[in-house]
């Protein structure tokens, strides 16, 4: 298997008033293209602080970090962030959000209809046409959350990093656009890393789960690979034991192996 | 960020002074007059809205009201202070003819306001395009914030005419001299809010910046001035007030004419009412240009 994103012998250490700190020891990630990859853990672990090596936000001195073969030297578009709090600019439409994203990346080599027609597309792909002239507050939390996943979609990223894209919103709201991420990842063929804390989630949209250690000095505890055929139905899952074997592994590993005696 | 906040209680003060913003209760007590047959859920309606436009004129009134009764008796007591009712004669004499000029030392009411105007236009411009672009750019770059901010707190509270005698050295002319000292006082409040703008702007925004790796206009234009603006604004109407202030202290040294010339000249023909008048004068003056500026906030937010 092709190995897409690469990290290998990772340490992250900040540095703090009481001295440094190990967030992350001797982390080895491979991640294939095409694959969905949920990172989950207790709360501090340091799972965001991986994903934002992999973006580029955090850097490190020690270990190696590859996107399709190049290092990762910083953030660039090649990588497409989805926020966790949707991080729209206020003062622009949906449509000149996902517009900013596309202009910087294709503006050089493709003509303004052609722009326009991306972004429209990348919204339309959310399910978001109707809503183009709108701004930020003037739509809801779940289709602010599409509007963040349309404008890096939009940027073609050779992976796309999610940090916890649905953890502000109802659940009734976050089972729509999971099922919605599952369309969109299968037919965009986009290789994703997510950060979770939400076992169903892990469960129902990875095709592996990769289970941090607690921190300080966190590591990778356990992959779990979820061997459920696609597409997947979460009422059909719901009665699948299996879905219930693969949900039972992963909650045995958070409370049970890594269960944080403080939290 | 202190300065952000000294701004709230102002503006409910402005708001609460300006009655003529409410016009609807007036227009819809009208028709009450021709149409006497009034449904009774439209008559309490009325009523509700003539209790709410009551309770909104009475308060400022009376406290007017008060204001005009204390110094009706404090300007008994010592006669030297004229009272409200010959002040307001003396205005209405002078604002009949506010445009008149007898040579450089005697103009009417309407050109030492214009020309006081003039002057705080200039240096409060000249301010304006020095010290926004001066501020995005100490927010924006942390080397040149960390330069230029001991000059800054070492000279931000020096006291607007301790600027004089250096205009007056520099350009050995009053009128230059008076818009030197807007100039110097009205620059701080601009860089400075400008600057804590930009250093606020939500670290999401920047990381959306980071991601694409926008061009550094594009970040300027997309991000940062768009984001920016409402502390801006702040800056320029807190500047504004600053000119304002100063340029009646500064126009009494450097004479010529001017509202603050005209206040020492009156003083010097003990015409007490006129420098009554004249505190109203910038009073008003000040009021308009503060509303103007919240007019202009108003629109540009985005919220």
């Amino acid at each position: 298997m092709e190995k897409y994103v690469q990290i290998e012998n990772v340490n992250m250490v900040f540095d703090t008033k009481k001295g440094p700190f190990v967030a992350l020891q001797n982390v080895n990630l491979n991640v294939t293209q095409g694959e969905f990859i949920t990172l989950i853990g207790h709360s501090g672990c340091g799972k965001s602080t991986l994903l934002n090596l992999v973006a580029g936000l955090l850097k490190t001195d020690d270990g190696v970090l590859l996107c399709a073969g190049r290092e990762i030297a910083g953030p660039g578009p090649d990588r497409g962030v989805v926020f966790q709090n949707h991080s729209l600019l206020p003062w622009l439409t949906c449509f000149e959000n996902v517009h900013l994203a596309v202009e910087r990346v294709f503006g050089a080599k493709e003509d303004k209809a052609k722009l326009k027609q991306r972004t429209l597309d990348a919204l339309a792909l959310v399910g978001l046409s109707h809503a183009e002239h709108k701004r930020p507050q003037e739509i809801s939390g779940g289709m602010k959350q599409r509007v963040g996943i349309a404008r890096a979609l939009a940027m073609e990223p050779k992976v796309l990093l999610m940090d916890e894209p649905f953890g502000a919103l109802d659940a009734l709201t976050r089972a729509h656009l999971q099922d919605e991420l599952m369309k969109i990842a299968v037919n965009t063929h986009s290789t994703v890393m997510m950060v979770t804390h939400d076992v169903d989630e892990a469960v129902l949209l990875s095709d592996r789960i990769v289970m941090l250690t607690n921190g300080p000095a966190a590591t990778i505890g356990e992959i779990l690979t979820v061997d459920l055929p696609r597409p997947r139905d979460r009422l059909a899952l719901a009665e699948d034991p299996h879905y219930h074997h693969l949900r039972g592994q992963v909650l045995e590993f958070l409370y049970h192996r890594q269960l944080r005696p403080a939290a | 960020m202190s300065t952000v906040i000294a701004m709230q209680p102002k503006l409910e003060i402005v708001a609460s002074a300006a009655p003529p913003e409410a016009p609807a209760p007036a227009t819809a007590t009208a028709p009450t007059l021709s149409a006497p047959v009034v449904p009774s859920a439209t008559r309490s309606r009325l009523f509700d809205y003539g209790r709410a436009f009551l309770r909104f004129v009475i308060p400022p009134l009376l406290g007017l009201a008060l204001f005009v009764g204390i110094w009706a008796i404090v300007a008994k007591t010592s006669p030297q202070l004229p009272g409200p009712a010959p002040t307001w004669d003396a205005a209405v004499t002078l604002f009949s003819d506010p445009f008149y000029s007898n040579g450089p030392n005697d103009q009417g009411i309407g050109w030492n306001i214009l020309n006081s105007l003039e002057r705080v236009g200039v240096g409060f411009g000249m301010a304006a395009l020095i010290g926004i672009p001066l501020g995005f750019m100490i927010g924006r770059f942390k080397f040149l914030n960390d330069m230029t901010s001991p000059i800054i707190s070492l000279l931000r509270p020096v006291s607007p005419l301790a600027w004089l005698p250096i205009g007056l050295l520099v350009f050995k002319a009053a009128n230059p001299a008076a818009i030197w000292v807007i100039f110097i006082s009205s620059i701080w409040p601009m860089i400075i809010n400008t600057a804590v703008g930009v250093s606020r702007v939500p670290e999401d925004y920047m990381n959306v910046a980071k991601v694409l790796k926008l061009s550094e206009w594009k970040i300027f234009s997309k991000i940062l001035f768009p984001a920016v603006l409402p502390y801006m604004l702040t800056g320029i109407r807190l500047s504004i007030g600053v000119a304002w202030l100063v340029i009646v202290a500064a126009e009494m040294l450097t004479g010529g004419v001017g509202i603050g010339f005209w206040v020492w000249d009156e003083w010097n023909n003990l015409k007490v009412e006129h420098i009554i008048i004249a505190i109203f004068v910038v009073g008003i003056v000040g009021l308009l240009l503060e509303q103007l500026l919240v007019t202009i906030a108003k629109r540009f937010s985005y919220e």
